[in-house]
């Protein structure tokens, strides 16, 4: 059966109107994402990456063009529970143990089953045995695990993370990204997935969106290729350089690196 | 000094016991001296009959029966034949009338605070209500007490409600402001990330109220319970002068400064206080049992 497409966006616009004057967050952005995909949007602050994950998730409307999730708008697949997403921070309510952030969705949209998913998830994300810390008694890395298993927790297939691991130091982010990949293997989600990182990007996806700033518009979208179960030490391959080399030179031709 | 003001106004920790028994040792000291000269109109006669002196002056200015000002042991001898040495449920006891006020001020506070709480969630989720509602509720506060509270009274007292919900609407009316304050606050204080989330889950507003504003807004009702409970005694008490009430911490000072018994007004005044004190203190236990309860840090 070939692959369907989860998200589709033609010709997407967003601008904001601010006092000093108005800003191209997206500017005729085209995007196709298969079910099963792994795509990372990579570019630097302002590039609109972040933007056009919160027009995917209905949190923000686009100006003009058309997008669908899933073959609906995007305020109709929020409203069937279409994705799971994560934010840059982990966003856990402080006064909810662990299992009762993860049990947070299925509370909301009355699932039943909900030890269940919820045992589920936090062994997914290697979390067994803390079901009853709250947020403060973890730590960074496994707070943001916590928050993956809660989006996770009501079985979207469909996965937004948006620089998710960006505040973590560089050894838990190569742990977690490892874990992300496995996750990913094993659950058959479609990941969208934000990073300013290059090796996180290549490391992790099927496809690499490059997108450069003023107006945010995609520049190359990169197919990898690369082989599913692939460990840290892919990271020194030959391909993943090649592909590394190729997202930059994609960076430089939207003058990100120029001031 | 600044050090042993701070000591007073905290709940005092290990190792402050000392600025705060200075403290008091002081105001104490202050008050015993400043008692000679404030009562002298009354002991100076008695002092010159007695033969003047030392010791005549401090025995005599200290040990009047209804001077102009009392000095501690005074008020606390008088704290001690009204609370202990009298039955609680007699008329003579100042148990007595602490209950008559408190029960006035713990309905209140509930109603006030259920009231605030209302109000807070309906400024949070209609804007109209917000610009409508806010002048009333800012105005309302800057009415005096003493001037509405009489109209209150006899107004309400012709509908035929018992005196204790009238007193009680008075407590109302002061402790739900700090209560509408605080949870507004509150309930707009979580942040853009937590809001999100709950519409990623297309929760609806009643959820996002229930299961994140309010929870986010518990430690700002706690703090505006704070100064609530204290000012819902307080506004009983005042509910409790302009009827000429017969029971309640009010009616004893109003009978005290009637008959000139500064004694029974200070002691009252105590009792007052004290009752203030153990208010805030349980709203602070409370806080703290809940903080547990909530995975706030130890």
């Amino acid at each position: 059966m070939a692959a369907q497409a989860v998200i589709e966006a033609r010709d997407l616009s967003l601008t904001f109107a601010t006092g000093d004057g108005p800003v191209y967050a997206l500017s005729k952005v085209d995007l196709t994402v298969m079910d099963g995909d792994f795509v990372s949007f990579i570019g630097p602050s302002g590039c609109g990456k972040t933007t056009l994950l919160r027009v995917i998730a209905d949190l923000e409307r686009a100006s003009s063009g058309s997008i669908t999730v899933n073959g609906m708008n995007p305020r109709e697949a929020r409203m069937t529970r279409a994705y799971g997403y994560v934010f840059q921070a982990p966003a856990l309510y402080p006064w909810r143990t662990v299992e009762r952030n993860v049990g947070l969705p299925l509370e909301i949209m009355g699932l039943d089953n909900a030890a269940e998913r919820i045992r589920r998830n936090l062994e997914l994300v290697n979390l067994k045995g803390f079901e009853k810390k709250f947020p403060w008694q973890l730590s960074g890395g496994m707070q943001q695990r916590v928050s993956i298993a809660r989006a996770l927790a009501f079985d979207p297939k469909l996965l937004l993370m948006d620089e998710p691991f960006g505040a973590l130091d560089e050894i838990v982010r190569d742990k977690l990204n490892q874990q992300l990949l496995e996750l990913w293997g094993r659950t058959q989600k479609t990941v969208v997935f934000v990073t300013h990182s290059i090796p996180e990007a290549v490391f992790l996806s099927t496809r690499i969106v490059v997108m450069s700033p003023r107006p945010g518009r995609i520049i190359d979208v990169i197919e990898t290729n690369l082989p599913r179960d692939r460990t840290l030490d892919f990271r020194e391959s030959p391909e993943f350089l090649k592909i590394a080399h190729r997202v930059r030179e994609g960076l430089k031709a939207g003058r990100s690196y120029e001031d | 000094m600044a050090e042993a003001v701070a000591a007073i106004s905290l709940p005092a920790p290990k190792g402050h016991a000392m600025p705060v028994a200075v403290v008091v040792a002081v105001i104490v000291v202050i008050w015993y001296g400043a008692a000679i000269p404030m009562n002298a109109v009354l002991a100076d006669p008695r002092i010159a009959a007695a033969g003047g002196g030392f010791y005549n002056t401090l025995a005599i200015s200290w040990s009047l029966d209804r001077p102009v000002i009392p000095v501690p042991h005074q008020i606390a001898v008088e704290l001690w034949n009204s609370v202990f040495l009298v039955a609680p449920w007699k008329v003579k006891s100042l148990l007595y009338h602490l209950w008559v006020t408190l029960s006035s001020t713990l309905i209140g506070f509930g109603l006030g605070t259920l009231l605030g709480i209302a109000l807070a969630i309906g400024i949070v989720h209609v804007r109209s209500l917000e610009k409508s509602l806010m002048p009333w509720i800012i105005a309302s506060q800057t009415i005096p007490i003493l001037a509405i509270a009489p109209m209150i009274i006899v107004v309400l007292g012709k509908t035929g409600l018992p005196d204790v919900l009238t007193k009680a609407v008075i407590s109302t009316y002061l402790c739900f402001f700090p209560v509408t304050i605080g949870m507004v606050k509150g309930l707009r204080s979580p942040d853009r990330l937590a809001l999100d989330l709950m519409r990623t889950y297309s929760a609806n507003a009643a959820q996002a109220l229930w299961k994140l504003r309010f929870p986010a807004a518990v430690p700002f009702l706690f703090a505006s319970l704070k100064v609530a409970v204290a000012i819902a005694l307080t506004g009983a008490i005042v509910a409790e002068l302009p009827t000429g009430a017969v029971a309640g911490i009010g009616a004893r000072l109003l009978q005290g400064s009637y008959y000139g018994q500064t004694l029974q007004i200070w002691a009252a005044l105590f009792v007052a206080a004290f009752a203030a004190a153990a208010l805030v203190w349980a709203v602070g236990v409370t806080e703290r049992l809940n903080q547990r309860r909530m995975g706030g840090r130890p």
